[in-house]
């Protein structure tokens, strides 16, 4: 069995360690006999045709700027993708772009995939600081927030998570990302995936159910040293 | 009104000194806040101004570097000391140092400051010449975003009166504007040591465009640095430790060169031979005969430098993790290090020991205990073998692991 992730715009979408999530499926996988192959998607490349989960991580303004006009050349495949239950993982820069638009401090809006019903506003303050969560599919969610866009999900899209302590997706409904089909969008760094394992293997399980079209159940990992780190962050102060 | 901020000031700091708190910011913040204009009042009286030294990495070191390659030139340098980096950090040492009569003894004021505070600085003090060492990833909770972090070393570059040394490796920092502007630089061959922020995770290198660099960093073979100034190679054999503090020590030598242009430049290469690392950063302890080195990693790029210097199979090595506001409190930046070359890690520690030894799990190095507890942590260390020790350490887990060392609570 084997398992292609596409890791969309790692050069200029990649602070806060979220390449660290990519590894986790990589390992997470590779402990479980599964290979697989990470291909790097950068603005201009051809779009392959095979992958089975889709990753995309957070920039600086400037990196933004950098990908805009490329995500919207392949927004209409990776629609496709994602209607279609193509697993995927975006974590707060792209989370915003999969989204309607993100409005500046300047009122310029930057047009978005449309992917993912929501839409983003620049906020007055960087919401920064630890995090946790409750969500229904994963338990407590833990990670670390660091953003000033402010994002509204729509009204009858269901949020990732619940926020317990932090900020979320505006520091006002509570709300934390987005779970639309199978694709996870969230405001989480950390990164999510290492310190919440039950995130990466419900991408790992969808990825390969919709490969082999049968239903799958993962074998189970040794996870003492995640969960052991996922309580030690969920104990830290903002 | 400066005599009477001074005695204000000094009454303050014996205060606070009987209640056991001697190096308290608090007569800087009183002064600060009662006489706004004490600070340039009093450093624009020296003779060779204020230099200010700021970036992310190796501002501690080249501090100490250009402070001490000064003072062996016969000139009276202040300097601010390790910590104290605010505006009122800076007003409480002036304090300390100024007669009761407003006598301020100094040539010139060396003072490392981080980006943020050396901006604050700049508004309410001159500057005359400043050192922009490198724009890293380094606490973004604090700062946000490094292009942010460049903005400000271009207000403080904007700030300084006459040169504004720049690393012209450093794509972030060679692009800042200056009245005067000079660079330190690399040979081409020793460029793909020095991975900028952007190259960090590529590993690719990209050439700045050819800036005439005053002082490069031309050859550098274990201890033996070779520094081009002005087309004759000079060499050194350094008592500093890592290929990083090499680099830098270019930057100082630009910036003493700024300074006293009329001293020959070999005579601060060869000066620099005696220099020693600064508190924290490649420190060697002797505990029960074991040898403990402390090696100071505050951000991605700092730590894989370390590594890339300081990984061998002589050394037993320990990770020690804090999240506390001055290591920062995002972890993530662990995931932009690379640790696949370490043998192993005996012992992970700190508050994050867990997030470390997670990390390390991830890359398939072997981690064979985590104990949170710094001072257990220690104590299982040194037992574990004879060897050698290194121990990688954020910077609140570095004051503590140095307190329990030099107090010798730990036995």
């Amino acid at each position: 069995m084997s398992l292609t992730i596409l890791h969309l715009y790692p050069k200029e979408m990649n602070l806060y360690g979220d390449h660290g999530n990519v590894l986790a499926l990589k390992k997470r996988c590779e402990w479980r006999k599964i290979r697989t192959k990470v291909i790097e998607y950068e603005p201009g490349d051809p779009l392959p045709k095979d992958f089975d989960i889709i990753f995309g991580g957070g920039g600086q303004d400037s990196g933004q700027s950098k990908i805009e006009q490329d995500l919207l050349r392949i927004a209409p495949e990776m629609k496709a993708r994602i209607e279609d239950g193509t697993p995927a993982l975006l974590i707060c820069g792209l989370y915003q772009l999969f989204g309607k638009y993100f409005e500046t401090a300047e009122g310029k809006r930057i047009n978005g995939a449309n992917i993912l019903p929501l839409a983003t506003v620049a906020g007055p303050k960087r919401l920064i600081g630890n995090i946790k969560i409750s969500t229904s599919s994963f338990g407590d969610v833990v990670g670390y927030e660091n953003h000033s866009g402010l994002t509204k999900i729509s009204k009858n899209a269901n949020a990732f998570g619940t926020v317990v302590t932090g900020a979320g997706n505006n520091g006002e409904d509570l709300t934390e990302g987005i779970f639309y089909k199978n694709c996870i969008g969230t405001y989480l760094h950390g990164p999510i995936l290492p310190k919440n394992p039950r995130v990466a293997d419900f991408l790992i399980t969808k990825a390969l159910e919709r490969k082999t079209g049968k239903k799958y159940t993962l074998d189970r990992l040794n996870d003492r040293i995640e969960l052991r780190a996922h309580n030690v962050a969920a104990t830290r102060p903002r | 009104m400066e005599k009477l901020s001074i005695l204000l000031g000094k009454g303050v700091q014996a205060a606070s000194r009987l209640r056991g708190n001697g190096g308290s910011a608090l007569p800087g913040l009183v002064v600060e806040r009662t006489n706004p204009k004490f600070i340039r009042k009093i450093l624009e009286k020296l003779p060779y101004g204020v230099v200010v030294i700021s970036g992310t990495n190796g501002k501690t070191t080249t501090t100490k570097i250009v402070s001490e390659l000064l003072t062996k030139q016969g000139l009276k340098v202040f300097t601010n000391e390790t910590g104290s980096n605010f505006v009122r950090g800076v007003i409480s040492a002036i304090i300390k140092n100024i007669s009761l009569t407003g006598k301020f003894d100094y040539d010139i004021a060396v003072l490392e400051l981080d980006e943020a505070h050396a901006v604050k600085f700049s508004e309410v003090a001159p500057i005359t010449n400043s050192l922009l060492l490198n724009v890293q990833r380094d606490q973004l909770d604090r700062f946000g975003e490094i292009d942010h972090t460049a903005e400000l070393l271009q207000k403080i570059s904007t700030a300084t009166e006459n040169f504004t040394v720049l690393n012209r490796e450093d794509p972030r920092v060679s692009k800042i504007k200056a009245k005067h502007p000079i660079y330190f630089g690399l040979s081409s061959t020793l460029l793909k040591q020095f991975p900028s922020d952007d190259n960090l995770l590529t590993k690719t290198v990209t050439q700045t465009e050819n800036l005439p660099a005053c002082v490069t960093l031309e050859k550098l073979k274990d201890q033996t640095a070779t520094y081009k100034v002005n087309n004759k190679s000079c060499s050194v054999e350094l008592a500093l430790k890592g290929s990083y503090n090499a680099y830098n020590a270019a930057g100082a030598l630009t910036l003493c060169h700024c300074v006293l242009p009329d001293v020959e430049p070999e005579h601060f290469v060869a000066d620099l031979a005696e220099i020693q690392s600064a508190f924290g950063r490649g420190e060697v302890f002797n505990i029960n005969g074991v040898d403990v080195e402390l090696l100071l990693v505050k951000n991605p790029s700092a730590f894989q430098l370390s590594l890339a210097n300081f990984v061998d199979d002589k050394h037993d090595y320990m990770i020690a993790i804090n999240d506390n506001i001055a290591d920062g409190r995002d972890v993530s930046w662990l995931w932009n290090v690379d640790f696949k070359d370490l043998p192993k890690v005996e012992i992970a520690s700190g508050i994050r020991a867990t997030d470390m030894a997670l990390r390390l799990k991830y890359d398939g190095v072997a981690c064979e205990k985590i104990q949170e507890d710094l001072s257990e942590a220690l104590k299982i260390f040194v037992s574990t073998s004879k060897k050698p020790k290194r121990i990688f350490t954020t910077y609140t887990a570095m004051l503590e692991l140095r307190k329990l060392i030099s107090g010798k609570s730990l036995f």
